[in-house]
C-alpha cells in the first residue's frame, strides 16, 4: 500500500463531512472515487492533500507505511502527493517548460534561469511519458487537455508518486480524453498511483482497477472494477432507486399568470440574444426551459426579472400588470421571484448569516418606517428555515459555510419569503446532493399545488422531463420547439436544442457548431 | 472557528482598558478624570466622521476628502460667524448642508459614473482644500467665545456637549446599521452588490446615502473642530482622513466592504486617542508617536485578519 487512510472523520460546524472513512491505494493502481456531489469526495481529497491540516480531523493517514501529518499542501506534495485540479494552476504567460519547473528552475550561477536546460529537461520528461508538446510553447496557446497534461507532467517532474485527478475530463474533448486515459495507463505501468474522480462512469470502468463509493460522508463499498457494473455503482451512490425521483402530480391548471409576447433582447454588447420569444405560464404549471449552454435560457430568466439586457421588442405581463425592463425591485413587488444559477455570485451574501440572507428581499414588508421589526423578521426567518428543512446550527450560521444544498435552500427561502406568484428557477439542483434535490422537487410540487407558476431551467434532461408539465426548447435565442409531458423524450429535446425541427418547432438554422452540454449528473441520473 | 461580533467587541475593550492600565502604571498623572476627560473632549470630530466612514466603508466605498471637507466647512463657519455675524445654530446648519453637498457630489460622481470612490474623493480632497483657502483668503478666522462653548467641558461634568453629541451619533449610527432597512442594504451592497441587485435592492441608493452622511457628519465635525480653537483655520484637518480610516480599521471594519460596526469604530477611536494621549504623557516626541501609532494600526489589522482565518 502506498497510501492508507483509516477512520477519517472531518467535522465542520454543524456538519460532519466525513465519518469514519477508510481508503487505500496501491502503487501502480488507478482507484476511482465515486459519489454524488456532497458525498465527501472533495473533503477526502483535501485531507489527503494537506489542505486540511493534521489535527483538524480524526483518523490516520499513512504514506508508504509511515504516518503522514501534513501541516500544509507543501508537506503533502513533499510526500509525493499531487492534486491535478479542475481549475488548472498554470501561469498562462509562461512556456510549458517554465511551468513544469516553476519554483524549481535550473539555474546558472544560482541566479539566472537556464532556459535551455529547462527546455531540454522538460522535453525529456514530456517524451518520457509520451506527451507530444513543444516545451517552448506558451501555455496560453494550449487547449484545456494539453494544459492538463502539462499539470500532470509538472507533478511527475517533482517525483510525485500519487496523483489525484478531480474531474479531469469534465472540460475535455473526446480525443483529449483518449490521450489522458492513455497516459494514465502508461503511468500505471511505471508504478504511479492515481485517485480518479469522475462523474462519467464509462471512463471509470475503462480505466479504474478499483472503485470506492462514498455516500453522505461514509464509505459505502470498495470493489474491484471488474466485478461491478455501472448500475450497481449508481445504486450504491444514490442509495435508492433512481426512477421514483421525479414524482410530479399534474395539478389542475389555472389562469394565465405570466405572458411573454414577442420578446427580443439585446445583450450588453448590443448583440441580439433573444428574439421572438412568446409563451404563457399558467397557475399550477411547471414550464421547463431547455437548451444548450448559450441558447439564452439564463438570459431569458434574468431579463424577465429585470436584471439583464435591453428590451428591443415585446411585452412581459404578470397577472394584469405589465413588467418594465431593468427593474428587479418592480419584478419582486409584482410577485416574480428568481433563483439564479450562480448562487454564490448572485444569490447569497456569503459572509452573512442565514437570517440576513433569508429576509434580504422581504425587508420592506418586515419593517415600519425603515426600521426593521425584529420579532416579525425573526418569526418569518424561523418559518422558512423550518419549512425548507435547512440543516445548520441555527439561523445565525454563516451561509458561506453551508453545503451547496443548504445554500440553495437559503436562496429558495429568500425568494419564497417574498410571496411570489411566479417562481423562476435556474438550474436549482446543480451541484447539490440527491437528498436536497428531492426536497427541491417536493418544494416545486408544493408551489404548483398552491397555485404558483414555476419556470424551470435545467440542463438535466431527465429532470426537465420528469418535473415539467410543458417544455420549451431554446436554440440560439429563440424557441425552437415546445413539448408537452407525453411527447417529451430526451432524443426529441436534444434535437430541438440543436436547432433541428422537432415537436411543433419553427425551423431555425444552426449557428456554428454548438457543443452538446455534457453534464456528469445527467449521465448519472438518467435511467437507461 | 469564527468568533462572533460580540467577542470582537470584548477584545477591543480589553485592548483599550489594557492601554489605559499600561499608561496609568507608567505615569502617575494619567489615570485621572482630567486626562480621561481631555481625551474625551479631543475626539468628538473624529468620532462623528468615523461613524460616517464606517457606514461608507461597509458599502465598500471610502472618502479621502473628509480632512479637506473639515477644513472647508470650518472655513465657512469662520466666515459666516466672524465676517457675517451669523449665530452658532445657523452656521452649524450651513456647515452640515455644505458637508452633505461635498459628500453627495463624491457619491453621485462615483456611483453614477461608476468611478472608484477612492479616486473621486482624492480629487475632492484637493478641491475642498483649495476652496478652504479661497474662502478665508488663506487666513485663520477668529470666532471666539461664540463657538467655544460646545467644545468646552460642561461645568462639573468633565466632558463637553460635543462629546455627548458625538456619542449620541455613534449610537444612532450603530442603530442605523443593525436595525434599519438601509443598514441591511449597506451591508448587502458592500458584501455582494450583484446578489443585492438580484434581491431587489436598489444598489446605488445606499451608497449615495452613505457618502452624503459622511459629508453631513464632517460638516458637524467642522464646527466641533472650530470650537476647540475658537477659530477657523483653513489648514484644519490635514491628514485627518488617515486618522479616521485608521480608527475605523482598528475597529475591524473591512476596507473591502460588507463588514463593519460603528460601536467597534468607537473603540477604534478610543484606542487611537488613548495611545496618542498616553505617549504624550510619557513625553514621547511627535515623530516617535507617529512611529508607534503606525505600528499599532498594522498590528491591529494583522490580528484581526489572523483571527478571521478559517
Amino acid at each position: 500500500m502506498i497510501l492508507t487512510a483509516a477512520g477519517l472523520t472531518k467535522r465542520f460546524p454543524g456538519v460532519t463531512a466525513l465519518s469514519d472513512v477508510s481508503f487505500d491505494l496501491r502503487a501502480g493502481e488507478i482507484h476511482a472515487l465515486c459519489g454524488e456531489n456532497g458525498a465527501g469526495k472533495s473533503t477526502l481529497i483535501k485531507l489527503l492533500a494537506g489542505v486540511y491540516r493534521h489535527g483538524s480531523y480524526e483518523g490516520r493517514i499513512e504514506v508508504a507505511g509511515e504516518e503522514a501529518r501534513f501541516r500544509s499542501i507543501r508537506d503533502a506534495s513533499a510526500a509525493g502527493i499531487a492534486v491535478i485540479h479542475q481549475e488548472l494552476a498554470l501561469v498562462e504567460q509562461m512556456s510549458v517548460a517554465e511551468n513544469i519547473f516553476l519554483g524549481t528552475e535550473p539555474t546558472r550561477c544560482g541566479i539566472f534561469v537556464d532556459r535551455r536546460a529547462a527546455e531540454r529537461a522538460a522535453a525529456a520528461v514530456l517524451g518520457n511519458f509520451g506527451v507530444a508538446l513543444d516545451p517552448a510553447t506558451p501555455v496560453a496557446a494550449l487547449g484545456v487537455g494539453e494544459k492538463q497534461l502539462v499539470e500532470i507532467v509538472k507533478a511527475l517532474a517533482r517525483n510525485s508518486r500519487i496523483l489525484i485527478l478531480d474531474e479531469p475530463t469534465a472540460a475535455l474533448a473526446e480525443h483529449e480524453v483518449e490521450t489522458l486515459l492513455r497516459i494514465l495507463g502508461e503511468l500505471r505501468t511505471r508504478g504511479v498511483a492515481c485517485i480518479y474522480i469522475s462523474h462519467r462512469l464509462a471512463e471509470v470502468f475503462r480505466i479504474a482497477d478499483r472503485v470506492t463509493v462514498l455516500r453522505d460522508g461514509r464509505t459505502v463499498a470498495t470493489l474491484p472494477a471488474a466485478e461491478v457494473d455501472e448500475s450497481t455503482v449508481v445504486r450504491l451512490m444514490v442509495g435508492r432507486e433512481v426512477s421514483d425521483l421525479y414524482a410530479h402530480p399534474a395539478a389542475p391548471l389555472g389562469a394565465t399568470l405570466l405572458a411573454v409576447e414577442g420578446l427580443a433582447v439585446m445583450g450588453p454588447g448590443r448583440e441580439s440574444l433573444l428574439r421572438e420569444v412568446s409563451f404563457e405560464l399558467r397557475a399550477g404549471e411547471v414550464l421547463g426551459v431547455g437548451g444548450l449552454m448559450g441558447a439564452g435560457r439564463t438570459e431569458l430568466l434574468m431579463h424577465l426579472f429585470g436584471a439583464w439586457g435591453r428590451r428591443v421588442a415585446g411585452r412581459v405581463v404578470l397577472g394584469s400588470q405589465s413588467l418594465p425592463a431593468g427593474d428587479p425591485h418592480a419584478a419582486l413587488a409584482a410577485g416574480l421571484a428568481l433563483v439564479t444559477e450562480d448562487r454564490r455570485r448572485y444569490g447569497l451574501v456569503l459572509g452573512e448569516s442565514i437570517a440576513f440572507n433569508l429576509s434580504l428581499s422581504s425587508l420592506a414588508s418586515l419593517s415600519r418606517a425603515g426600521i426593521i421589526a425584529g420579532r416579525m423578521e425573526a418569526a418569518s426567518n424561523r418559518h422558512w428555515f423550518a419549512a425548507l428543512g435547512i440543516r445548520a446550527t441555527g439561523l445565525d450560521a454563516i451561509v458561506g459555510r453551508l453545503s451547496g444544498g443548504n445554500q440553495q435552500k437559503v436562496v429558495l427561502g429568500k425568494a419564497l419569503m417574498t410571496r411570489p406568484r411566479v417562481v423562476m428557477l435556474d438550474e436549482p439542483t446543480r451541484g447539490i446532493d440527491i437528498g436536497a434535490k428531492l426536497e427541491i422537487y417536493r418544494l416545486i410540487n408544493g408551489l404548483t399545488a398552491s397555485g404558483c407558476g414555476v419556470l424551470l431551467v435545467s440542463s438535466e434532461l431527465p429532470e426537465l422531463i420528469g418535473i415539467s408539465d410543458r417544455i420549451l426548447m431554446l436554440h440560439a435565442g429563440t424557441i425552437s420547439a415546445c413539448f408537452d409531458r407525453n411527447s417529451a423524450t430526451p432524443e426529441r429535446l436534444l434535437r430541438a436544442a440543436l436547432g433541428g425541427a422537432a415537436g411543433r418547432g419553427r425551423g431555425t438554422t444552426a449557428s456554428g457548431a454548438p457543443a452538446v452540454h455534457q453534464n456528469g449528473d445527467s449521465a448519472l441520473s438518467a435511467p437507461p | 472557528m469564527r468568533l462572533t461580533g460580540t467577542s470582537d467587541l470584548v477584545v477591543l475593550l480589553v485592548v483599550w482598558t489594557g492601554l489605559i492600565a499600561l499608561f496609568g502604571g507608567a505615569s502617575d498623572g494619567f489615570l485621572s478624570a482630567a486626562t480621561l476627560g481631555s481625551i474625551a473632549n479631543r475626539i468628538p470630530a473624529l468620532l462623528l466622521v468615523a461613524t460616517g466612514m464606517t457606514l461608507l466603508m461597509v458599502t465598500g466605498g471610502i472618502d479621502l476628502s473628509v480632512g479637506s471637507a473639515l477644513g472647508f466647512c470650518g472655513a465657512m463657519v469662520g466666515v459666516a460667524m466672524a465676517d457675517f455675524g451669523w449665530g452658532l445654530a445657523s452656521a452649524t446648519l450651513a456647515s452640515i448642508v455644505l458637508g452633505s453637498l461635498l459628500g453627495g457630489i463624491n457619491g453621485l460622481v462615483s456611483v453614477k459614473l461608476r468611478l472608484p470612490s477612492f479616486i473621486v474623493s482624492l480629487g475632492m480632497l484637493e478641491i475642498a482644500r483649495g476652496l478652504a483657502f479661497l474662502a478665508t483668503h488663506s487666513q485663520t478666522k477668529y470666532i471666539g467665545a461664540a463657538v467655544e462653548g460646545i467644545g468646552a467641558p460642561i461645568p462639573g461634568w468633565v466632558v463637553s456637549p460635543a462629546f455627548l453629541i458625538a456619542l449620541a451619533v455613534v449610537a444612532l449610527g450603530q442603530g442605523l446599521l443593525s436595525c434599519t432597512v438601509l443598514g441591511r442594504h449597506l451591508i448587502a451592497v458592500g458584501a455582494n452588490a450583484e446578489a443585492a441587485a438580484i434581491s431587489g435592492i436598489p444598489v446605488d441608493r445606499p451608497r449615495l446615502w452613505a457618502h452624503t452622511l459622511v459629508g453631513a457628519l464632517t460638516g458637524l465635525a467642522a464646527v466641533f473642530s472650530c470650537s476647540r480653537l475658537g477659530s477657523a483655520d483653513p489648514n484644519a484637518g490635514v491628514g485627518f482622513e488617515l486618522t479616521v480610516i485608521a480608527a475605523v480599521v482598528v475597529g475591524g471594519t473591512s476596507l473591502l466592504g460588507g463588514r463593519g460596526s460603528v460601536a467597534k469604530s468607537l473603540l477604534g477611536v478610543l484606542i487611537v486617542a488613548t495611545l496618542e494621549a498616553g505617549l504624550v504623557q510619557l513625553g514621547a516626541s511627535e515623530p516617535a508617536k507617529r512611529v508607534v501609532t503606525g505600528i499599532v494600526i498594522v498590528v491591529a489589522v494583522l490580528a484581526d485578519s489572523w483571527r478571521r482565518r478559517p
